[in-house]
């Protein structure tokens, strides 16, 4: 099935839980869809017949700007079927929460300790929502715009010498 | 040597104990067998078939409890940084430091940007020898191994320093 197929029968089913459609410009069509519904659709489009969409090629973070919102992207592709399709959902960056989808591809549950890592990214129901790369004392998320970098972290100075 | 020709035995030198000890310890340079980065590649070659570290009497060891220099191979994280540490006061004495690469010398590429890179391993352990480069050759380490190997041969183990 196409991108526009997909989307089509998805939008049909979830309504207004789906927010948009980018296609233009693009060679990863993507359906922007509402936070809170990422499991309910993840669900859908992973036990479907006709969407078997068996694997979570990668899942990514990524934040738009320091006055707006942080994002979570999602490729996925049906090995029986042989298509593909993007998610992309958005949260405030003042209260940062997803459904996890760990419990759907085991692949999400590093990829969304990464994007809590570098982004604040909070993932509801994830079975060990901790940091993955940096230390469980850091203060931050890097990856975030806004971010600026400590001076010291544990006495060891950061800053370069000016 | 004079008055003291055929006095002994074959199969005796007479030598000062500095100079002996000196001569073991800078032919047996132990290294830790640990790499953190891109350096730790060239590092692998060096000690490989064609480089040949072990003919200066460098030899892996993966224990820091065996090992009598320490190569910082690589990008030192802040989080790596506390390991390395701990990994340095666990190595028995004498133990020397070499810093290997634009990253462990100071920062490297992360220099203005990194902000989860320590600047420079030598603010957390002493460094005995810099080895510039990113990554440098596997020539390169090997003459950092034979500056190394100079500095342990005017080492006094023995006699008081005037200090």
């Amino acid at each position: 099935m196409t991108e526009a197929e997909i989307y089509s029968g998805l939008s049909a089913r979830f309504g207004e839980k789906l927010l948009s459609f980018q296609d233009e410009e693009t060679s990863n069509p993507a359906a922007m869809v509402e936070a809170g519904a990422v499991a309910e659709i993840m669900t859908y489009l992973k036990g479907s017949e006709d969407l078997a969409f068996d694997q979570l090629m990668c899942l990514s973070g990524y934040d738009a700007g320091p006055e707006l919102k942080l994002g979570v992207i999602y490729h996925l592709y049906s090995t029986s079927l042989d298509h593909y399709f993007t998610i992309k959902t958005e949260v405030d960056r003042e209260s940062p929460e997803i459904p996890s989808v760990a419990a759907l591809w085991a692949t999400a549950d590093w990829h969304e300790r990464e994007v809590y890592d570098m982004y604040g990214v909070s993932f509801k129901n994830h079975p060990d929502l901790k940091r993955i790369l940096l230390e469980d004392d850091w203060e931050g998320f890097p990856l975030r715009k806004d971010y600026v970098a400590a001076e010291t972290y544990r006495g060891m100075k950061i800053a370069k010498e000016k | 040597m004079g008055v003291l020709s055929n006095k002994f035995s074959d199969n005796i030198i007479i030598t000062s104990l500095d100079k002996i000890i000196n001569w073991a310890r800078s032919g047996s340079e132990w290294y830790f067998q640990f790499g953190l980065a891109c350096c730790a590649i060239e590092m692998m070659s060096t000690a490989a078939a064609r480089h040949d570290l072990e003919r200066f009497g460098a030899m892996p060891r993966s224990s820091p409890r065996q090992a009598d220099v320490m190569i910082v191979a690589g990008t030192v994280t802040l989080k790596m940084a506390t390991r390395v540490i701990r990994l340095y006061e666990q190595m028995a004495e004498p133990k020397y430091v070499i810093s290997m690469g634009s990253c462990a010398n100071s920062g490297g590429p992360y220099w203005q940007h990194g902000y989860h890179v320590l600047k420079g391993v030598d603010q957390i352990v002493p460094v005995d020898i810099y080895i510039p480069g990113c990554p440098p050759r596997p020539e390169a380490l090997l003459e950092g191994i034979m500056h190394l190997q100079k500095k342990i041969k005017e080492e006094h183990t023995l006699a008081k320093k005037a200090s």
